[in-house]
């Protein structure tokens, strides 16, 4: 029998690597233009709407996780993946289609143990760690502050 | 060498049913299929029901070719990959056929068409309907993510089939298939933890097997008119055929691979097609089409499957493979 | 005004392109990769270089999963200076609720009205 090592070689000298400019590539230009899209929503905010340069990135997030929504829905979120890679899935819309598939996945069990139970299985370590680290980010600054080490 | 099997009685396939989904209208064997749904979920609410219909429709379609009704059948002995294979449990409380669950997760076609065998020959089984069946949203959600997240498949990704193909074992009649021999698998686990390159961690699997059954039984490769592999996919169909050169195997022309050709040349699908259906669908279908107007005399097949859970991956734990094998003729 | 639209694009790629990075070449999946990111987020708002960040690029910083970690990180500060330690506990969803009232929203909205369709 072949040792897993000597497997490993031969198995990674077959299997093709990711085509790696090809995917940075896409990844820039899916990125990009959703990055682009929300600039001309947060404009579009700010120009009708009471919203400044800061404020409106609130209702233009929102608005994003919105067409998420119909984009997975509609199952074309997913084909966007495959094309996109990283591009679709750091944006707030990659945050977004995390929660909505899970949820549409799991309405087969019901609202309360599926959808409610479920929603968050993708997305919540994104939560736990955003919220851990701003912790103790935060916890330290102001520590550092206290000790007149730094100000705000 | 252990675990081979010899059968004196050849017990016979004497009719298959092949049920397939709305994607594997793609497939350039649509045409042998018995029935393709228009609807994922085969006009069920859920999923896994849908997935139930699914194999219940291919025994009855095997039954029914085979001149049986459910009440004729001596035993089921049908598996899937969901958990606790709940598909299956439930084709067989609508069948009231005695039922044994059957995993070999991928390769459970064979696992299956092996233990009919065994029936039929002991003398318990004048028939007895054996195969497997997975459907592409049930097993994703469980074994992935859910379906309609977002994340980019590597091209060494397969595409879980939608398809359930079994097939009704009798004592030997001349005119259909025999069952000759097999192989029964050893677990083999080259440390593999991608799962999203399968077929990478089952080529091992199928080569050991092919190796154990040619030197058990007294084969050459050349003594079969096919040897087809359950569904390695392009990338580990490459990979077991180097794994045979290297065991100075010798071969000709005549290795298949079930996934591989599933969905011909589309790139849509990356490295073909998996699932436990998958085999099933390309054996009972293209296979035993091709022995019945005789354009194979002598076919090995042998189906490989990955016995990993989403608990033993995410637990950092390799992939544990095995595949079975199963020779077949027609006298 | 127009510029702010390419420097848009141009930083919102480039943040995914770290993330394809983190995908192929670190080879994580991407629940890893998200959370480098937003830990990385959470991390340069504590030497106060993402909000420079998303005044050169705007949507560019603010729709990337980063921006997730620079708010909650941003609240708890900007609370923490108010009130000292315990606003770094309370101010924390000050900034960023949005993003997570709308994904549950419209989550549970999708599941009433979608079923998975898993097509190609």
């Amino acid at each position: 029998m072949m040792d897993e090592k000597k497997y490993a070689e031969l198995e990674s000298k077959i299997s093709p690597k990711p085509p790696l400019i090809r995917n940075l590539f896409t990844a820039f230009i899916t990125g990009g233009t959703i990055c682009l899209i929300g600039q001309g929503i947060s404009v579009f905010y700010m120009t009708y709407f009471d919203f400044t340069e800061r404020t409106a990135s609130n209702p233009t997030v929102a608005t994003l996780i919105f067409i998420a929504m119909l984009l997975t829905g509609f199952g074309q979120y997913r084909k966007i993946a495959q094309f996109g890679g990283a591009g679709s899935a750091v944006p707030i819309t990659g945050f977004g289609n995390a929660v909505i598939s899970a949820a549409i996945e799991h309405r087969s069990e019901g609202y309360v143990l599926g959808v409610g139970g479920n929603m968050f299985k993708l997305a919540g370590s994104v939560i736990l760690f955003g919220v851990a680290s701003a912790f103790i980010v935060a916890l330290i600054k102001t520590i550092l502050v206290k000790f007149g080490v730094v100000s705000w | 060498m252990k675990g081979l099997l010899k059968f004196r009685t050849n017990p016979t396939i004497a009719a298959t049913g092949v049920v397939v989904g709305p994607l594997e209208k793609k497939s350039p064997f649509k045409p042998l299929f018995d029935k393709v749904y228009d609807d994922e979920r085969s006009g069920q609410p859920t999923n896994e029901k849908g997935h139930s219909k699914l194999v219940e429709d291919a025994c009855m379609i095997a039954l029914r070719k085979a001149g049986f009704v459910p009440d004729d059948a001596d035993f089921l002995l049908i598996g899937d990959l969901v958990n606790q294979m709940t598909p299956s449990n439930f084709c067989a409380s609508e069948l009231q056929i005695p039922y044994v669950g059957m995993f070999s997760a991928c390769a459970t076609s064979i696992s299956s068409l092996l233990t009919a065998a065994l029936l039929t020959e002991s003398g318990m089984s004048a028939c007895s309907i054996a195969g497997a069946s997975s459907q592409h949203n049930a097993v994703e959600r469980q074994f992935r993510y859910p379906v309609e997240y977002g994340s980019q498949k590597p091209e060494t990704a397969q595409w879980t089939v939608t398809a359930a193909g079994v097939a009704a074992v009798t004592p030997n009649q001349a005119g259909f298939p025999a069952i000759v021999s097999g192989t029964i698998g050893r677990v083999i686990d080259l440390g593999v933890t991608d799962p999203f390159n399968m077929g990478a961690a089952m080529a091992p699997a199928a080569a050991d097997t092919l190796e154990r059954h040619l030197n058990g039984h007294g084969r050459k490769v050349k003594h079969y008119d096919t040897i087809i592999t359950g569904d390695l996919g392009k990338i580990g169909f490459e990979i077991y055929q180097k794994l045979i050169a290297k065991k100075k195997i010798e071969t000709t022309n005549n290795l298949r691979d079930a996934g591989a050709e599933f969905f011909g040349d589309d790139s849509d699908f990356q490295a073909g097609a998996s699932g436990t259906g998958c085999s099933a669908a390309i054996y009972f279908s293209d296979v035993y089409e091709k022995m019945m107007v005789g354009e194979y005399k002598r076919v090995l097949l042998i189906a490989t499957g990955s016995l990993l859970s989403p608990l033993s991956f995410q637990q950092g734990d390799t992939i544990p493979c095995i595949a079975h094998a199963v020779e077949l003729e027609m006298k | 005004m127009l510029s702010i639209f390419v420097t848009a694009f141009v930083v919102g790629g480039l943040i995914c392109v770290i993330g394809q990075l983190l995908f192929d070449v670190a080879n994580l999946t991407p629940a890893h990769t998200l959370c480098i990111l937003v830990v990385a987020g959470s991390i340069l708002d504590g030497f106060g270089l993402y909000e420079p960040l998303i005044d050169f690029a705007g949507a560019g910083a603010t729709v990337p999963i980063t921006s997730f970690g620079n708010a909650l990180t941003h609240g708890a500060m900007a609370e923490a200076e108010k009130h000292g330690f315990v606003g770094v506990l309370t101010g924390m969803f000050e900034v960023t609720s949005s993003g997570i009232s709308a994904a549950i929203l419209f989550g549970f909205i999708a599941s009433v009205i979608f079923r998975p369709k898993g097509k190609v």
